[in-house]
């Protein structure tokens, strides 16, 4: 029984039990509609695993929500709703194309310059919010809408400057190849390199045919660094205790509106980061212009919730994600299956998710009998 | 069996409550008479609130018969409890700060016109006849956060009066009032009960059993242990009761040997929240081996003080030095640096994150200090093993509870880790503001006796209570605060409770 | 110049009804405690079953009727989470976002063949004027749904200071203990707010796709319902408050379209950044330190004591 209570206590337990229940509610819908619910599944595992290039493409889609999700539970943790992760990852973009257009150094100079373009505009523009909620208190919602659609509409700006604009599209040039970070990037354009790659099976399919980048070794990085740095250092401590009571920080000496503003400065950096490593490493190495939001930044929202803002989780949590909404695709194309079907699993999973959110306390109070030892 | 007794106001037999495995009451009985004032005594947690929440509907017991006027009544909810006639004044009072005091006591029970429209002139008038008839003194249109704690208990009352309440339960009274509104409580009391009323107070305090009732029934973990004729009985029989065994009633302690000065300020003047002066222009000084208490009613002016003391907000004239270095107008860490430590009123908001563990709490001012980190790295063990000699020095439990939640701990425990990492910080000021509250009287006494010992060690203490007692037993020198100002201070042993309580009132000293 | 004037008042008043109706919802639900994020996916249903009934039916009011109900029935499984679950009201309001859009697509692909977008419903919402033949007023001839609109603000403000009914709804959002203490049902009041949230929010989505474009698109809705949470915020909690707020983020908008097409070159994205640089400057200079009602967003808890 106590082994019981302890596993149900677990938030991967959740996890799963909310994940379980997000697909048996889609099976549901979907033969509400007419579609054979477990062929539609599993085609939607296909999709995802049937071969290297699929998996591939799941991981470098999810890259970027890993790392806004990180972004966004790094804020959480520090008591922070971050919602302008979505504008800090725009402005990240931006900055990664101008500085990717306008400077041509080697790559050994190019690729730390672009990407710590866009890790500073994320961070600045994170710290906007923090620095507003730190000295006029106010709400970092508020000021995070409108913050993410200045920066959408910053970003459309930029698309049609001359120096930027690529004539007859909507978008700008690419950066230059100097900055990019794909793996095997310049080698595998060249007709050697293609035949040679071609060679091999794994890898003919994998990073001939998707953008294979180095985003996802850095996006594991990252989380084990945040991770040591909530639960290890002395900042860590004190940010998560302004963000559980500030009262009790500040009278302890922890200095609150500092707190703040770092808290947001590297929330925002963290999906400044996600910006430059998307911008490097995948095609077309620019930004567009934009009619709404693509949505990297509240997809890793989604992505922190389900992984209980754990920045550990936010990895599989992410994988989770990327493989659904790229399986879907093939849901479409071969079930006929709306793919706003993965939407809605996405919404019942982070749904059960806030359900069995209220498990382990509930546990706790049958367990102990609801009062406290006298 | 159990019949009902039209004498009675209540009845209440057998009643049994359990919070999952745990009894918070088991087989308790309670009979009040009708036109009579009585007291329900017993620890913290011992369960007397739990027993009223059963009579006033929040709670549902899960056995026993509850008789109202001699009527078997089944109460659901707090509807069937007021439409029977039982009215509740919280100890945390129930009101919506933001609402006026009319609004406060019509909620729920308002007229209206057709379209729902409250009727607000209708409703002043009957409260003022009610004010009126048993001397209640408010004003209707204030707003809650803007009136005296007084006055807020006598809206409670009010909204009690207001629904036809014949039985009055209140819990813990007397503890946010001056001496002098104890005897306007009371005359208010007894208007009540000469109407035919009924009174039961819920008390862990032995002097307010003895000035207002005329029986006491006394529950010791959830069960009944007698009830008695307050005027037969003496406070150390009832406090033995009370606890299950012999109690010390005074603290022991040894004459102080008070040295040089720690903590002096001069002329102070702090700001409330609403911008309006709180302090006054206060002076006062802290000696070494000295343990100052300053005796007052809550709202006089001690919460600007210990806030301006912390540094968590400026002070607008005036200085507070430590051993000569002045400390305000800095932040809380150069407050700390300076060897002030600080055991807040509110232990939960101020003193704790409740969601950090023991042991993270235990090091919450010095996270960053060796040995418990290095260059930013924390030490886990070292923070483990420090709690643990936490733990045994103070008698934390459970003991094995270093890596809980400290919001898992109760009340007492938590106080406890407080204190203990306040005095291993090894500060050369100790303040402690309201240290007891909630507490059982073992771990008052450890309090107290934390205090004492700290004072033997040569470090300067000061005492901020708004319990009396605690100030005239545990302090050397007594410095009564009123409207901002220490109206006087007294060595310990030459001023009797009523000056003191004259004084805290606003009264002038006369010799 | 007086042309330009009523253009600028009329888009206004259209461009704010969608908001006002999502925001007065938002302050119901904020006002007994239920935080509602979730009101960009209740618009987004309201839209769809809007534009979708409207078009079956051949009537806009039978489709503005259905989208209110349809906002309703979303709000209940927030209202359970929230309210009987106890859940975290952020992370429910955040999945309602997610799931709303996306039955909305689903819906709509169901029912037009496949497509993303519904085919426009043969009668819009009526204008208050009927054919107005005026060339001189056509700008200031608004859809019932502005009137509506104003009508329904006036009405919350005084429901909420002036009845019995609206005085325990703050008292539940103030301090749920006392309101329980005076024997208020709690939970029933907190699901009722939500509930009228959720129609709100409906009807806000379907005063888009019934009055300001004739049918249903994926774009519709994107981003009102944000908007409609910062008029909450911004307006103080208060339905006058989130009301001008409404008007304040539909007059930015009317402005970008008056200066686009005017003499000013100034690039359209610029143009449309303004509405939300002048909100920041406002508040910077104005609105400082808000505060929610003092439970909102928190599980009330009986024996929480």
């Amino acid at each position: 029984m106590d082994k019981a209570i302890k596993i149900l206590k677990k938030p991967l337990t959740m996890t799963l039990i909310a994940v379980f229940f997000g697909f048996i509610v889609a099976g549901i819908i979907l033969a509400a509609a007419g579609y054979p619910p477990v062929h539609s599944l599993s085609v939607l595992f296909d999709g995802v695993f049937s071969s290297p290039k699929h998996i591939s493409n799941v991981i470098i889609k999810s890259t970027p929500i890993i790392l806004t999700g990180i972004g966004v539970a790094f804020a959480f943790k520090t008591g922070l709703f971050n919602i302008g992760a979505e504008g800090q990852f725009i402005m990240g973009c931006v900055a990664s194309t101008v500085v990717g257009i306008l400077f041509d150094f080697p790559p050994v100079i190019q690729i730390p310059l672009v990407v710590l373009a866009g890790v500073a505009a994320g961070a600045l523009y994170g710290g906007i919010a923090g620095f507003l909620k730190a000295k006029f208190g106010i709400h970092e919602v508020l000021t995070s809408i409108m913050l993410n659609w200045i920066a959408l509409y910053f970003s459309n700006y930029i698309c049609t400057l001359n120096r930027f604009h690529k004539p007859d599209t909507i978008g700008t040039y690419p950066i230059n190849r100097s900055g990019y970070t794909m793996i095997l990037g310049n080698y595998k354009t060249t007709e050697a390199g293609k035949a040679a790659l071609a060679q091999n099976e794994f890898l003919r399919s994998t990073v001939l045919k998707t953008d294979v980048n180095v985003g996802i070794i850095i996006a594991v990085i990252l989380a084990v660094f945040i991770w040591f740095l909530l639960y290890k250092t002395a900042k860590g401590f004190e940010l998560r205790a302004v963000g559980f009571n500030k009262s009790a920080a500040e009278f302890s000496g922890i200095y609150v509106n500092r707190n703040i503003l770092h808290s947001m400065l590297i929330s925002g950096a963290i999906c400044g980061l996600a910006a430059s490593l998307y911008i490097t490493g995948n095609s077309p190495h620019g930004i567009a212009t934009l009619a709404a939001f693509e949505n990297t930044g509240f997809n890793g929202l989604s992505v922190c919730l389900i992984a209980a803002s754990s920045p550990i989780g936010c990895i599989f949590a992410g994988l989770l994600f990327g493989g659904l909404i790229y399986g879907g695709q093939s849901l479409q194309y071969e079930v006929g299956a709306p793919s706003e079907i993965i939407n809605i699993v996405i919404g019942v999973i982070v749904f059960f998710v806030a359900l069995t959110r209220i498990i382990p306390p509930l546990v706790d109070r049958f367990s102990k009998g609801g009062k406290k030892h006298a | 069996m159990v019949t009902g007794n039209s004498d009675y106001a209540v009845q209440m037999h057998g009643i049994t409550k359990r919070f999952g495995a745990f009894y918070a009451l088991k087989d308790m009985s309670l009979d009040v008479k009708k036109g009579s004032i009585h007291s329900l005594l017993g620890e913290n947690g011992a369960g007397k609130s739990t027993l009223m929440n059963v009579l006033y509907g929040l709670y549902q017991a899960d056995e026993g018969e509850i008789f109202i006027n001699g009527k078997k009544v089944d109460i659901k909810n707090p509807n069937v409890a007021i439409a029977n006639g039982i009215g509740m004044v919280h100890q945390h009072f129930m009101l919506v700060e933001d609402f006026t005091v009319t609004q406060n006591i019509i909620l729920g029970n308002e007229t209206t016109s057709r379209a729902g429209i409250v009727d607000m002139k209708k409703a002043r008038k009957q409260i003022l006849d009610i004010v009126e008839k048993y001397g209640l003194a408010v004003d209707p249109d204030a707003k809650i956060c803007d009136i005296s704690v007084g006055m807020q208990q006598r809206v409670e009352i009010l909204k009690a009066l207001y629904r036809g309440a014949e039985l009055l339960i209140l819990d813990e009274p007397t503890a946010v009032l001056t001496p002098q509104e104890i005897e306007d409580l009371l005359s208010i009391m007894h208007n009540l009960i000469d109407d035919g009323k009924a009174i039961i107070i819920i008390t862990h305090k032995l002097k307010e059993i003895k000035a207002s009732s005329d029986t006491c029934t006394i529950i010791r973990r959830g069960e009944y242990i007698d009830t008695v004729p307050v005027e037969k009985v003496s406070g150390q029989e009832l406090a033995a009761l009370m606890v299950g065994h012999e109690v010390k009633l005074v603290v022991d302690k040894t004459p102080a040997k008070p040295g040089e000065t720690v903590l002096e300020i001069k002329d102070l003047v702090v700001k409330n929240e609403r911008k309006l002066e709180a302090v006054k222009g206060l002076n006062l000084t802290v000696h070494k081996g000295e343990i100052v208490g300053i005796a007052g009613i809550d709202g006089n002016g001690q919460k600007e003080l210990v806030e301006a003391i912390s540094s968590l907000v400026p002070a607008e004239k005036g200085s507070i030095t430590v051993c000569g270095k002045p400390i305000n107008n800095t932040n809380p860490r150069t407050v700390i640096d300076s060897g002030v430590s600080i055991i807040p009123e509110d232990r939960q908001k101020r003193g704790l994150v409740l969601d950090f563990t023991v042991n993270e709490n235990a090091v919450l001012e010095r996270c960053r200090k060796e040995p418990f980190s290095r260059k930013g790295i924390l030490n886990r063990k070292k923070m483990e093993e420090f709690t643990q000699t936490l733990i045994e020095a103070y008698d934390v439990r459970p003991d094995d509870c270093g890596s809980r939640r400290v919001g898992e701990l109760s009340g007492g425990n938590q106080q406890k880790v407080i204190i203990g990492r306040e005095v291993a910080m090894n500060p050369d000021i100790l303040i402690a503001v309201q240290p007891t509250r909630g507490l059982d009287v073992g771990a008052i006494e450890t309090v107290h006796k934390t205090l004492i010992r700290e004072r033997d060690k040569g470090k300067a203490v000061l005492l901020i209570s708004f319990e009396l007692d605690e100030v005239m037993n545990v302090s050397d020198t007594i410095a009564v605060i009123y409207d901002g100002k220490i109206q006087d201070t007294f060595r310990q042993g030459t001023v009797d409770e009523n000056t003191i309580g004259l004084l805290m009132a606003g009264g002038k000293n006369h010799g | 110049m007086l042309n330009s004037l009523m253009l600028f008042v009329g888009i206004t008043l259209m461009y704010s009804t969608p908001l006002v109706f999502a925001a007065l919802g938002g302050v119901v639900s904020e006002r007994s405690g239920v935080t509602n994020i979730g009101i960009e996916g209740m618009m987004t249903i309201g839209a769809v079953t809007g534009a979708t009934v409207g078009y079956y039916s051949g009537s806009a009011w039978v489709g503005f009727f259905a989208a209110g109900l349809a906002g309703g029935v979303i709000a209940l499984l927030h209202a359970f989470a929230s309210i009987t679950c106890k859940a975290d009201q952020t992370i429910s309001g955040i999945a309602i976002n997610l799931i709303g859009p996306g039955v909305a697509l689903f819906v709509c692909r169901l029912l037009f063949d496949g497509a993303t977008m519904s085919l426009p419903v043969p009668h819009k919402i009526p204008k208050v004027f009927g054919s107005l033949n005026s060339k001189a007023f056509q700008n200031l001839n608004v859809d019932v749904t502005v009137v509506i609109a104003f009508v329904l603000a006036v009405f919350i403000w005084f429901f909420l200071y002036k009845t019995k009914w609206g005085l325990h709804i703050r008292a539940v959002g103030e301090h749920p203990a006392a309101a329980d203490t005076m024997g208020l049902n709690v939970y029933k009041i907190r699901y009722i707010c939500v509930l009228v949230s959720g129609i709100l929010a409906g009807l806000g989505g379907a005063s888009m796709t019934l009055a300001i474009i004739p049918q249903f698109t994926p774009t519709a809705i994107s981003g009102q319902g944000f908007i409609a949470l910062a008029a909450v915020i911004f307006g103080k909690w208060t339905p006058h408050g989130a009301y001008a707020a409404c008007l304040l983020f539909g007059a930015a908008q009317a402005l970008t379209v008056t200066l686009g097409g005017g003499r000013f070159a100034v690039p359209s994205s610029i143009l449309a950044m303004l509405p939300y640089l002048i909100t920041i400057l406002i508040l910077i200079l104005f609105v400082g330190k808000s505060s929610a009602p003092k439970a909102s967003g928190q599980p009330y808890e009986k024996d929480a004591r």
